[in-house]
């Protein structure tokens, strides 16, 4: 496979940590270089958060320049739209999660929260590929990464990280008190 | 024991994906590290955390979270010159704090070894500034070591504890945010713990330890002498090569050269893999002393040299002295703009710059994409937060145009809207001296000060026992939440988890303070009442306004089997679309949607029904099991 950089974008306390953690053991399990980063800082107090793993034989630094991510991975809908400009500028992937974490600006009419088409319009004009989930039925808000990571697992974006090697990634990892839940809805979804 | 920790003591030589803070847990626990220290600061937590994960059994080293940065590195220090090796390590600007003892270091002899571990932030990710801390090893004569990545922080840092011991004398390791959080497989060595014997070994004759007047010059003279011997290490150190991607030779008839260090090597190399040109990079990641040989070398073999470095120009300085000195023949190049100065170098600004040294080699890139025009997402305080209830109820009693002095913590997100509180913000501790200086002879506006629990233990007393000495006319309010909840909930002389509880009202009271009031912040409207109070007393007035860290206890309640969830919902029936929650109080939790309904998102609320009281038309109320008050 040639280089890869994937791009993850959400808002502090979604998750992104164990989502990103969980699809670079992966790779590392199908044997790709990996080197990742992800952004700390305030992160765990509501504002952007963003992880960056990138696949290649020769990479060297963590940061994925602007306008070379093949896949952006969205925890939320605004966020998606955001890091838009990281794409590549033709035929880059998203994979977003459907729902809205209003910012500040947005609650006091000092901004508009994005609607989808406009997701949409911004991908059509760089020939991409647009997939979002939702699931109403998770126990737990905070499993929204699971069903993300169902998800990117069947689409097959990322060659040789399948369902199994999520599965087995996730079963390592989890930490014991939400294993089962977890691994019980990534089965589910994910037909595994 | 869990799976991490199990991976940290491996006994066995093994490959891991790990983050560079991770790393140098496994460099110090191979190196025989016998006491680390540190005050919590990003980008470096994630250090301490590791070391606490391993259960006191298993932990062959003594740690502790000191109560501020300067302490930290004296308890380093202290242990050093007894014979144990040591390490330290805290943010960037942690230095400043502790710089009054950092500057006598290296007149030191410290015979067990010391490593201090600095996490500069460009880019300001988490920190109040840019502070370059590579102009410190100049003014303390302390070399300093700047790992590019995971691997080389791990083998640096034993290799800072070897120099250590060997020269005795201190020695830097100069992290940076994405080199501290970066991840990749590194290979470690095998770990040999070994039995130790915590042998008292401090002896006045292996100093002298006492700079002062006369004796201040031999210990000086020591001092730079052990820096003429750091530079041969510096000189022969296999952390300064040269990579030369596509071999060496000529470009436009001249062979090309870039110097730079840390982190930017690597921005540099993924740009130079784009081009084809054979461009020779000589990376300096053992930078003080500077290896002047190696780079007369290399000016020697090249006709022209881009200094390419990141924030300040402290390679360029040294490189251009060094050109003087060996009357250097090759142009010497070196980033034009003041703004090539500012933020992070990351690859694709390296570009940029290459680009305005050599733009027939790296040509101007076009803009790809149109940036989308969306709201920006500042932090804010979590659901629940009780600063939150503190600032909605401190504010109504502010008189128009109080002044508002902020400091470092959680609660300097009182700043965004639309609370706008705390409009000066300068360090640690500094807001009851800032506040103080407010308010001589200011008989036109209030001065309000605030401070969080941990920032009073580490720097906030002296402003606070100044301010009641000379009787400053200001309002402190002490926003305790019983932990460092900023950098991850680390524990303070206030929150008990470590001995008994050292109380903030006690010290106070001791001090003399006349007006002390106590409250609970989701006490508004007594909250505001004892504001408006303080703010009625002539002199110096505190407020403690606490309330535990809620995302701390959120999560403590998650993990118990009890845990029942429970959220406020918004009764329609009776909500008037006043927007007071939604935009005054401005619980994240709270949305407001296209034709202005307001709803509670349950992805976001915890149930701590702090909002309840701020509706005034009682529209707010619990759903399910009723309320959970924190």
């Amino acid at each position: 496979m040639d280089n890869l950089n994937i791009y993850i974008s959400g808002v502090g306390g979604q998750g992104i940590g164990l989502l990103s953690k969980v699809l670079a053991q992966a790779c590392l399990k199908a044997k790709y270089d990996i080197k990742s980063v992800d952004t700390h800082g305030l992160a765990q107090r509501g504002g952007t958060v963003v992880s960056q793993i990138r696949i290649g034989e020769d990479i060297y630094s963590p940061l994925i320049p602007k306008g070379e991510a093949d896949i952006v991975i969205g925890l939320e809908r605004l966020e998606a739209l955001r890091a838009m400009p990281m794409l590549k500028p033709e035929g880059g992937r998203v994979l977003y999660y459907e729902t809205q974490v209003q910012p500040i600006d947005v609650r006091l009419d000092d901004h508009n929260y994005p609607k989808k088409n406009e997701l949409e319009a911004y991908i059509k004009k760089i020939n991409g590929e647009l997939k979002s989930v939702r699931n109403d039925d998770i126990p737990d808000v905070r499993m929204q990464n699971i069903v993300l990571l169902a998800e990117i697992s069947k689409l097959g974006w990322i060659e040789k990280v399948n369902v199994e090697l999520i599965k087995t990634v996730l079963k390592e990892i989890l930490p014991e008190s939400i294993k089962a839940m977890n691994l019980e809805l990534f089965k589910k979804l994910a037909n595994a | 024991m869990n799976r991490f920790v199990e991976k940290l003591l491996n006994p066995e030589p093994h490959q891991e994906l790990i983050m560079g803070n991770y790393a140098l847990v496994r460099a110090m626990l191979e190196s025989g590290v016998k006491v680390a220290t540190t005050y919590p600061g990003s980008p470096t937590p994630e250090i301490a955390a590791a070391i606490r994960a391993i259960p006191d059994e298993k932990r062959s080293l003594y740690f502790e979270y000191s109560v501020n940065e300067k302490v930290a590195l004296e308890i380093a220090l202290g242990a050093s010159v007894n014979g144990h090796l040591s390490t330290v390590f805290f943010k960037s600007v942690g230095l400043n704090v502790a710089a009054d003892s950092a500057v006598q270091l290296a007149l030191m002899n410290v015979k067990g070894g010391m490593v201090i571990i600095l996490g500069d932030d460009p880019g300001a990710h988490s920190s109040q500034n840019e502070q370059d801390n590579r102009h410190f090893a100049r003014t303390s004569y302390i070399p300093m070591l700047e790992p590019a990545t995971p691997t080389e922080a791990y083998k640096m840092y034993k290799e800072a504890t070897k120099l250590s011991k060997k020269h005795q004398m201190p020695i830097f390791l100069r992290m940076t945010t994405h080199v501290c959080h970066a991840n990749e497989v590194i290979e470690f060595d095998s770990l040999k713990i070994k039995d130790y014997n915590w042998k008292s070994d401090f002896d006045p004759e292996d100093g002298p330890y006492l700079p002062i007047t006369k004796s201040v010059f031999p210990l000086k003279r020591n001092a730079l002498k052990k820096l003429e011997f750091m530079q041969k290490e510096s000189e022969n150190s296999a952390f300064n090569k040269i990579h030369s991607p596509h071999g060496s030779g000529e470009v436009m008839g001249m062979k090309l050269g870039i110097i730079s260090s840390s982190m930017p090597v690597l921005s540099i190399l993924e740009n130079l893999k784009n081009v084809e040109y054979p461009i020779d990079l000589l990376q300096i990641n053992f930078s003080f002393p500077f290896p002047k040989r190696k780079v007369e070398r290399f000016l020697d073999n090249h006709d022209e040299v881009l200094i390419l470095e990141e924030l300040d120009r402290v390679l360029e300085q040294e490189l251009k002295n060094i050109a003087w000195d060996c009357n250097a023949q090759c142009k010497l190049l070196s980033r034009q703009y003041n703004n090539d100065l500012v933020g992070e170098l990351t690859p694709g600004r390296t570009w940029k710059i290459l680009s305005d040294t050599w733009p027939d080699l790296f040509p101007p890139k076009q803009k790809i994409h149109e940036e989308p025009d969306i709201s920006p997402r500042i932090a804010q305080m979590c659901p629940g937060c009780g600063h939150r209830s503190a600032f909605h109820a401190i504010k109504k009693a502010l008189p128009e145009g109080t002044i508002t002095v902020g400091d470092i913590g959680c609660h300097s997100l009182g700043f965004f809207k639309p609370y706008n509180m705390g409009e000066i913000l300068l360090s640690m501790g500094h807001s009851n001296g800032t506040g103080s200086g407010l308010s001589i002879r200011n008989n036109q506006q209030k001065v309000v000060t605030f401070i969080g629990d941990s920032t009073f233990f580490h720097a906030g007393i002296p402003g606070i026992i100044n301010a009641q000495y000379h009787d400053h006319n200001i309002t402190l309010v002490v926003m305790e939440n019983g932990t460092t909840a900023m950098t991850g909930h680390q524990p303070h002389p206030g929150s008990g988890e470590i001995s008994a509880k050292i109380s903030i009202k006690k010290i106070l009271e001791s001090i003399g303070i006349e007006f002390i009031r106590d409250i609970d912040t989701y006490n508004q409207k007594k909250l505001t009442k004892y504001m408006q109070e303080a703010l009625d007393h002539e002199g110096f007035s505190v407020v403690i306004a606490r309330h535990p860290c809620m995302l701390k206890f959120t999560r403590e309640q998650r993990r118990k089997e009890s845990y029942n969830p429970s959220h406020v919902k918004i009764n329609q029936e009776k909500c008037r679309q006043i927007y007071e929650c939604v935009q005054e109080f401005a619980c994240p939790s709270f949305a407001k949607l296209e034709g202005g309904k307001v709803v509670v998102n349950e992805e976001l609320c915890i149930g701590d029904g702090s909002c309840l009281q701020t509706c005034p038309v009682n529209a707010i109320e619990f759903e399910k099991h009723g309320g959970n008050n924190g």
